[in-house]
């Protein structure tokens, strides 16, 4: 192959993550970036979120997925860095080589000197679940749904069930209500919704849709469109419940099932994933196991707002940027590991090293339950170094906890922090 | 004099709110535990508005869909109003983010913009 | 009023089996399929298993084609350009008290001509299979056990049979059979066919078309076989097919790599009325779940991508029925094709050409056609010709499919060669685009407004397998 390109950070993703990483990267002295993006346009997933809410916290306006992108999109320009659009990874090898295609460029690779790993999330489809049934059209995951009636116009069908009660299902239930489908019901496994008490009262509450919690799909009918589904109660194992079995007719069936960080990229490049998140275990500097490889935004775990993304992201951008300068030192003390205690399912990033540390760090973590009246606390080797009380701490709302290299630097030897929920 | 109950959206705790109302008027919210959640409700019960976002046909662009919004909130009550109204609405590209779609949707004096570049 | 010298009902593996035989001889063959392309029934729905042979009673039709048409499967899948592997079958024995049921098997082998068959010990199960079950007692081996894609395996016959002068009618119902005075009336929702013979291939509905014109009814019954398919990542969780023993607990399921990397569990075997029937049920999945602990230990059950049930047309006497009636002239069955159908298949294309050309007295072609070349697959050329490919046609510079990696260029290929896709479906079974771990969520839209653009039709009238099987309701607001 006679196409060979090299650029001092290449990102893989031009949605949310990729695009405040690149304009992190630029400011931070980086001339030569190069963000490859399988779609038409940059943005990713946010072209398709039209609804609004987002942005509050970066830009201190609510915004529209559309117009949130366009603040980054705007700068990507403005800074004069290069992306490819239409162009897919195919493969990255563990010497940072980029491999990638289009239709005009055929197939290229690209020498990098850093990557940013930022290729979001795909959704989990009906087989994953094992939901039983026949196999008609009219089945689609809420995401591609969604592209379907905000980026084509097309309904993907009249009488819609949704199961999945988290934002991307209630938003959906709306979406499609406003375009002139009768949303039926809305099903849940857990026994409480992931999803923002917000769009709890303005996707459901205001068109009458009910929300089942503790129900799921049992059986599907239809052979070659969807003619209904069965719902079922399930008990506290998420088994369905004998006896509890209702018929609901429909020809749409929207699932909002979870989503799976897209890591068929960096499994193939060596990088090491945590089986909690399913993606890179990363340190301080959301740097993977393989030096010059970085990862942020939904790739690296499953965010549920944006300007977090945008935050994660900044940090791996300029990251990328001091490792691409040299100015990262190689570590020379040990790093400390972050564990987790009662109530943490995970922790980004998982080991810290002090001396390459900003002045502040942020730790984001997932709860596994619902609890009232707690304290966040961190402890380091045992002793409890901070707490903080919070009236309430769930699964679908992902939290942070600051610390400073001033807190580290006191503790020299320290080998493990661990977070972790107590009682108040 | 009549009970109402709702769920206040302002944050995570989401605090079941009780209000006393006498007829229209608000005569008192009990189970907020901040300021906020009295100023929801008191909103919600009177004058319930909200952003209304949709989507509208583009003619020779890039796209052929681009997403809309109200340009502030409207009335509750309007919104399906508001989004049969773009129903027939084609857009001729280029548009751009701001762009008014609609003026006066729904005849509440707000108007509905672009929230997507389109070339 | 459309005639032919033979009709075939049914374009599964066994009547596009026979279409291609047949087409090696001047006799015009007409394949109806009441489905809207080939490969829509049993023949779509299996494990793709090419059995050894051990499994059929000795001196059995069934034996005997098993033995055949695995002997067959190297040759056709290079005459046919489709994946075959022959990656041999493990049949697990899990205590000594059943060491003379797994001798049994190998005594039938032998007898059936299966070669290669051995019993191996514990110690040599566990070196060649280290995730077979902690409790292998011992293990029947057979290397000439192997596995094929079932999809390609139908399209190619089918494409070869149509380049070599075969018809075929899709969205063709046949609804009654009228014996005339030489030769068969097939009255279809698409209007009446005149042949002198008849292939009977139709699947679970065999019995419907020969009890049409026999006095000796038979009865096919539909025995559904669930399935879960797990992901690539899984695919190399055993490299051969790993039996179980009919034991106490009744039959097993197999645990199986797939011809393209996949790992399949399954199947279930549960008689059923309805010969529509291919849902999967809570309990059938259950079966497959829990059974297959009997056969390797530390499955990545969370890595199962799908899931989905298979009808094998199963005949009381547990035997293949392919011959000439003997109270029906001219009509030939082909019935009773359940397990092992798919090895068999290239077997029992020939055995039914046999019959029609001694009945028929048919010359044989001089230019027939025995190669087929499957649709150009960009990742297996070298990198500058991959790049030249590319230059010529970008298509093949732009993936669709992203879990599968599957190109522009192959999907319009797919459509557009002869017997091409018209549904998702279709091309799905043609180019693997939609099989792969997201399940069509990313590339389904764009697969659509592929098969739009090229069949220059509406994109509300793309269908997931035709008929009544549209994806899209409508445009947004068209009801408010």
């Amino acid at each position: 192959m006679n196409n060979y390109l090299s650029a001092d950070i290449v990102i893989i993703g031009g949605g949310p993550a990729g695009l405040a990483a690149a304009v992190a990267a630029k400011k931070n002295g980086i001339d030569k970036i190069l963000i490859l993006e399988r779609d038409r346009e940059l943005g990713g997933i946010l072209n398709q979120c039209i609804h609004n809410g987002f942005g509050l916290h970066t830009f201190k306006e609510e915004l529209t997925g559309p117009e949130y992108a366009a603040r980054f999109i705007e700068q990507v320009l403005d800074l004069d860095i290069e992306y490819k659009l239409n162009t897919m990874v195919m493969d990255i090898s563990r010497d940072k080589v980029v491999t990638a295609m289009n239709r005009e460029e055929g197939m290229f690779e690209v020498c990098a000197g850093a990557v940013i790993l930022a290729m979001g999330c795909r959704e989990r489809p009906r087989g994953a679940l094992n939901i039983p049934g026949f196999r008609p059209a009219g089945i689609f995951s809420a995401g591609t749904a969604q592209r379907l009636v905000n980026m084509e116009g097309y309904l993907p069908g009249r009488e819609v069930v949704i199961l999945g009660s988290g934002d991307i299902g209630l938003i959906m239930a709306r979406r499609m209500t406003l375009e002139g489908a009768k949303v039926k019901v809305v099903a849940e496994l857990m026994p409480y919704s992931g999803g923002l008490k917000r769009n709890i009262v303005q996707c459901l509450d205001d068109y009458g849709i009910p929300l089942k919690l503790s129900h799921t799909v049992v059986d599907i009918k239809g052979k070659e469109r969807l003619e209904g589904i069965t719902l079922a109660e399930v008990d506290c194992k998420g088994k369905p419940i004998p006896g509890t079995e209702e018929f609901y007719s429909c020809d749409t069936l929207l699932l909002s099932v979870g989503l799976i960080p897209e890591n068929e990229l960096s499994a193939g490049m060596g990088v090491e994933l945590n089986p909690v998140t399913s993606g890179p275990r990363v340190n301080e500097s959301l740097e993977t196991n393989i030096e010059g490889v970085f990862a942020c935004g939904n790739v690296l775990h499953v965010h549920d707002l944006v300007d977090f993304v945008s935050e994660e992201a900044a940090a791996a951008g300029k990251n990328a940027a001091a490792y691409v300068r040299s100015e990262k030192e190689t570590a020379t003390t040990p790093f400390v590991r972050l564990t987790v205690g009662t109530g943490v399912r995970y922790t980004v990033p998982e080991t810290i090293c002090a001396e390459r540390m900003g002045e502040h760090l942020t730790v984001r973590f997932r709860v596994g339950g619902v609890y009232k009246n707690c304290y966040v606390s961190v402890y380091f080797d045992g002793e409890m170094i901070s707490r903080r009380k919070k009236a309430v701490v769930a699964p679908g709302e992902m939290e942070e906890i600051m610390l400073t290299k001033k807190q580290l630097m006191e503790y020299p030897d320290l080998r493990e922090i661990n977070v972790r929920i107590e009682e108040a | 004099m009549e009970e109402k109950n709702l769920i206040c959206i302002n944050c995570p705790l989401g605090c079941m709110l009780t209000v006393a109302m006498d007829g229209k008027k608000i005569v008192s919210v009990a189970g907020n535990t901040c300021r906020r959640g009295d100023t929801y409700a008191r909103k919600e019960l009177t004058n319930p508005t909200r952003i209304v976002t949709s989507t509208v046909r583009v003619l020779g662009g890039s796209e052929s869909m681009v997403s809309v919004k109200t340009k502030e909130d409207i009335p509750k009550g309007k919104v399906l109003e508001c989004v049969r109204a773009l129903k027939d609405v084609v857009l001729p590209a280029p548009v751009k983010i701001g762009d008014v779609i609609l003026e006066d949707a729904a005849g509440t004096g707000v108007s509905i913009v672009a929230t997507k570049n389109v070339q | 009023m459309q005639e032919y010298e033979v009709i075939i009902i049914g374009a599964g593996v066994s009547g596009c089996a026979a279409a291609r035989e047949l087409s090696r001889y001047h006799v015009k063959v007409c394949v109806l399929e009441k489905e809207e392309d080939v490969c829509c029934g049993t023949s779509k729905a299996n494990s793709g298993i090419v059995h050894a042979g051990y499994d059929a009673p000795v001196g059995s039709l069934k034996a005997q084609m098993n033995l055949r048409g695995n002997e067959m499967m190297e040759k056709l899948s290079e005459e046919l350009d489709i994946p075959f592997v022959r990656n041999g079958s493990l049949v697990i024995c899990r205590s000594e008290e059943d060491l003379p049921k797994l001798r049994k098997l190998y005594d039938r082998g032998i007898a059936n001509g299966v070669k290669g068959l051995q019993i191996l010990g514990r110690e040599e199960v566990l070196a060649k299979e280290p995730n077979v079950t902690e409790e292998v007692y011992a293990a029947l081996y057979a290397p000439t056990g192997g596995i094929v894609c079932p999809f390609e395996l139908n399209i190619a016959l089918a494409e070869n049979a149509y380049a070599n002068g075969a018809e075929f009618r899709f969205g063709t119902e046949v609804q009654e059979i009228r014996r005339l005075e030489e030769g068969y009336e097939l009255v279809t929702d698409q209007g009446i066919f005149r042949a002198g013979f008849v292939v009977n291939a139709a699947g679970v509905y065999a019995d419907r078309f020969h009890n049409m014109v026999s006095g000796r009814k038979i009865e096919i019954t539909a025995r559904r076989g669930d399935y879960c398919l797990l992901d690539k990542s899984a695919g190399n969780h055993v490299k051969s097919t790993v039996f179980t023993l009919p034991g106490k607990f009744g039959k097993g399921v197999l645990v199986a790599p797939t011809a393209h990397g996949n790992l399949i569990l399954g199947p279930t075997a549960i008689d059923i009325e309805d010969k529509e029937g291919t849902n999967t049920t809570r309990e059938g999945l259950d079966q497959v779940l829990e059974k297959v602990g009997m056969n390797a230990r530390n499955l990545p059950m969370r890595q199962v991508i799908t899931s989905f049930a298979g009808l094998r047309a199963h005949e009381k006497d547990d035997e293949f029925i392919i011959e000439e009636l003997e109270d029906a002239p001219g009509f030939i069955d082909c019935a009773g094709i359940e397990s092992p159908g798919l090895t068999s298949c290239p077997a029992v294309g020939k055995r039914i050409a046999g019959i029609l050309r001694e009945r028929m007295e048919l010359t044989e072609k001089k230019d027939f056609i025995s190669v087929r070349k499957g649709i150009l697959k960009p990742v297996t050329l070298p990198k500058e010709e991959r790049a030249r490919l590319i230059k010529e046609n970008p298509a093949y510079g732009n993936i669709i499919c992203r879990c599968e990696m599957i190109t522009e260029g192959e999907i319009i290929d797919a459509i557009r060669r002869p017997l091409g896709a018209r549904s998702l479906d279709g091309v799905k079974r043609r180019t693997r685009a939609g099989m792969g771990r997201c399940q069509a969520g990313f590339c389904s839209p764009r697969v659509m407004e592929i098969l739009a653009r090229e069949w220059d039709m509406d994109i509300r009238d793309v269908t997931k397998s035709g008929g009544a099987s549209r994806i899209l309701a409508g445009t947004n607001k068209d009801i408010l």
